[in-house]
């Protein structure tokens, strides 16, 4: 086993273990700073964001939403968790020269052309029925996946079983078998 | 130090982690569901053997406490499948949409749009799905320990053992 990959990243079990360490220092700092365990997460965020674009068109809306109000549409510290993922990602990516301006993924390219309407409409379709599922299930693969896992919580057990079960029938459905190289 | 500050400099680890371990991209999280490069599963397992650990020796310590998501089974098995469907076609999840974008994959925007419109309809069928799906049964906040009557501290060895024999498994077969 190498410290490296092939291209250059780290190894991701090393890369893991350091996230799942980051999982518990985040926990405590979280628990000190905000008198609360907050726990790694991303899709919630979506939901503020859309509820600030949606106060820019109709406020009134947004203001009589009952899950708007459940979830409260302002800038909080997941907010703030997901866009150093995006600063987070730009760095490493500078650090190793993997920075890549690219739009669509060489997999779907191989399969599907590399035109970019398709890619983004199919991304764009993906995206709306993958969030409206994860808001349901109330937890992505950060919440559900690595905070509830790492809590062992039946729900997150549930819900990553059901992630990858589906993922992987629809990945075979889309891209065909197990490819040989 | 205030929320925001915990929030962004946290997110930067994570994203700089994330982007190293190479599990941004569209094609790991594809590969891991066509079961032909486990990328993802190793980063997403190590994570969780060290968090697990980590988690349950500070909630014995009366440091932190845990929270679980409630386990409404409508809405996770429901949620959980509409997530996988979506999630094989987008080749992202949403934290890593949002990394792809970092590391200069700038067609994950479209995927990013989409997951607004997506959490916007949400927001608009919430009431209906209030008294549908999300009434039929929900168990509550569990975690495995209450569920399966185990101490965590049987559940986790178990959880160890599954992880390294998959990671041997994985190395063995050049996942």
């Amino acid at each position: 086993m190498k410290w490296k990959t092939l291209d250059g990243g780290w190894n991701p079990y090393l890369a893991g273990a350091l996230a799942g360490l980051l999982a518990v220092a985040s926990a405590v700092a979280t628990t000190k700073l905000m008198g609360k365990t907050s726990y790694l997460g991303t899709s919630t965020t979506f939901v503020r964001a859309a509820g600030m674009l949606e106060c820019a068109v109709a406020p009134e809306h947004v203001k009589n939403n009952v899950y708007f109000t459940k979830e409260k549409v302002q800038v909080d510290w997941q907010f703030m968790l997901v866009a150093g993922i995006l600063l987070g990602a730009f760095v490493a990516s500078r650090t190793d020269r993997s920075f890549k301006l690219e739009a669509v993924p060489p997999v779907w390219a191989e399969r599907f052309g590399s035109g970019v309407r398709r890619r983004a409409v199919f991304a764009f379709l993906g995206g709306v029925v993958a969030m409206f599922g994860v808001r349901l299930a109330d937890g992505c693969p950060s919440g559900h996946g690595l905070s509830g896992m790492m809590q062992l919580s039946t729900s997150g057990f549930v819900a990553l079983c059901m992630f990858f079960g589906m993922g992987i029938v629809v990945a075979r459905l889309v891209y065909g078998g197990r490819r040989h190289e | 130090m205030n929320e925001h500050a915990l929030g962004l400099i946290t997110g930067i680890a994570f994203g700089f982690l994330l982007q190293k371990g190479r599990v941004l991209r569209f094609d790991k999280q594809v590969g891991a569901m066509q079961l032909r490069d486990m990328t993802i599963l190793k980063f997403m397992l190590s994570a969780i053997l060290v968090g697990m650990v980590g988690f349950y020796i500070l909630k014995a310590a009366g440091v932190i406490s845990l929270g679980h998501k409630a386990m409404n089974v409508g809405a996770v098995v429901i949620g959980g499948l509409l997530f996988g469907g979506g999630w094989a076609v987008m080749g992202y999840c949403p934290g890593t949409a949002v990394g792809a974008l970092g590391e200069g994959r700038w067609g994950a925007i479209f995927a990013i749009m989409g997951m607004l419109v997506g959490a916007a309809l949400y927001a608009e069928v919430f009431p209906a799905l209030r008294t549908s799906i999300l009434a039929w049964k929900d168990f509550g906040k569990l975690g495995l320990p209450e569920t399966l009557g185990l101490s965590p501290w049987i559940i986790i060895p178990v959880f160890w053992a599954v992880a390294l024999a998959l990671f041997v498994w994985f190395e063995k077969k050049k996942l």
